[in-house]
C-alpha cells in the first residue's frame, strides 16, 4: 500500500526514501528523538510492571486507598494536561516566528509543570512523615519508584525549558533553536500521556479497590 | 507552488503541517476531549455508574482513549503515508511495552500461586 503510494510520487520529489535526496534535518532529528521516546516509554513499562507485580504488597503497611487524596491527584492531572496544551500553543508560535507569544506560554507551561511538582513533592513528604516512606513495603517501594522517576522526568523537562527560552531569548527562533523546542515539547507530551497511565493504574485503581 | 511539485516529505510526530487556525483548533479539540475523559475516568472509579467488577475495565479503555487523543491532537500522529515511519517506530515500542508489562505480571503470578505458604515452618 505504501509502496504503491511512494511510486505515484516522482522519485525526486520523494525525498527520505531513496530518491530526492535525504529527508530534512527537522524530519531527523524529531524522528530520532521520537525512537527515544518510545525507549523512555519502555523504562516506563517496567516500572508499571513492578509496581502492578508489588501493589498488593503492603507488610501490614497502609494501603493506597488509605494514603491517596484523589482530589489532589486530579489537580495535578490537569496542571500537566494545561501545561501540554500551553506547550503545543507555544510550539505553535514558535513555528511562526511570534517569540513574545512563545515566551509567555512557556512561562504558563513552566508554572503548571512547577505547580504539579510542587503538589506531588507534598504528597510525598506527608507520606514519609506518617511512616509511609518508600522502606515501609514492597508497594510503597515501587510506588516511590514509578510516581518519582515521572516526576525526575518532570524536573528534567522544566531544567530544559529553562535553557530553552534562554536560547529563545539570546539567539532567536532560528531553525536549530526551533528543532530543539520541537524535541521539547513531545518529550512534554509523552510525559503527559505516562502521567495518563500513573493516574489510572496507581491512583484510581488503588483508591477503589 | 501547485500540488504536483510538492515535495514528499516524511511527517514527524509533534508538527501538524495544516491551516494553522486549523492547528490551533486541534489542540483545543484535543485538551477537551481529555478533560473529557480524565473526569470520566475520576467518576467510573469513584462511583457505582459502571457494574462494580467492570470498573477496572472501564479505566483501562478510558485511559487507552485518552492516550489516544494525546497521540493524535498533540503529536499529531496520522495514518497517512508520511507518518509510516512514526507509527512503525510506536507499534513497536508498544509491542515492547506490552511484553513487558504482561509477561512480568503473567511469570510473577504464576510464581506467586507456587510458592509454599507463609504459615509452613521451615526447620533452620
Amino acid at each position: 500500500m505504501t509502496i504503491a503510494t511512494i511510486d505515484a510520487v516522482p522519485a525526486h520529489l520523494a525525498r527520505g526514501r531513496g530518491g530526492g535526496g535525504p529527508a530534512p534535518k527537522r524530519v531527523v532529528v524529531a524522528y530520532g528523538f521520537w525512537i527515544f521516546i518510545l525507549s523512555d516509554f519502555v523504562l516506563f513499562s517496567g516500572l508499571f510492571a513492578a509496581y502492578a507485580v508489588l501493589s498488593g504488597n503492603t507488610a501490614g503497611g497502609p494501603t493506597g486507598a488509605e494514603l491517596f487524596n484523589l482530589r489532589n491527584v486530579f489537580i495535578e492531572t490537569m496542571c500537566l494536561l494545561f501545561s501540554s496544551y500551553t506547550c503545543g500553543l507555544g510550539a505553535l508560535s514558535a513555528e511562526r516566528r511570534q517569540p513574545a507569544r512563545f515566551l509567555i506560554l512557556a512561562a504558563f507551561t513552566f508554572v503548571l509543570g512547577a505547580a504539579f511538582l510542587a503538589i506531588e513533592a507534598s504528597e510525598f513528604a506527608g507520606m514519609v512523615s506518617k511512616g509511609a516512606g518508600p522502606g515501609r513495603s514492597g508497594f510503597l517501594s515501587s510506588f516511590f519508584t514509578l510516581v518519582g522517576t515521572h516526576g525526575v522526568h518532570v524536573t528534567g523537562g522544566l531544567i530544559w525549558l529553562i535553557y530553552l527560552v534562554a536560547q529563545v531569548i539570546v539567539k532567536g527562533l532560528r531553525p536549530a533553536v526551533l528543532r530543539r523546542l520541537l524535541c521539547w515539547s513531545l518529550f512534554w507530551h509523552a510525559l503527559d500521556i505516562v502521567w495518563v497511565g500513573v493516574f489510572t493504574l496507581v491512583y484510581l485503581m488503588g483508591d477503589f479497590r | 507552488m501547485d500540488g504536483h511539485d510538492r515535495v514528499f516529505d516524511d511527517r514527524t510526530p509533534g508538527v501538524e503541517h495544516e491551516e494553522l487556525t486549523a492547528n490551533f483548533l486541534s489542540y483545543t479539540a484535543g485538551l477537551g476531549l481529555a478533560i473529557l475523559a480524565t473526569i470520566a475516568s475520576f467518576v467510573v472509579s469513584q462511583t457505582n455508574l459502571l457494574w462494580a467488577p467492570g470498573i477496572p475495565v472501564g479505566l483501562v479503555v478510558l485511559a487507552f482513549a485518552q492516550i489516544g487523543v494525546h497521540l493524535v491532537f498533540f503529536l499529531h500522529l496520522g495514518s497517512g503515508p508520511d507518518h509510516t515511519n512514526n507509527i512503525l517506530a510506536l507499534a513497536f515500542g508498544v509491542l515492547i511495552v506490552f511484553l513487558v508489562i504482561t509477561g512480568s505480571i503473567w511469570i510473577i503470578a504464576n510464581l506467586h500461586a507456587n510458592m509454599m505458604p507463609m504459615s509452613v515452618n521451615i526447620p533452620r
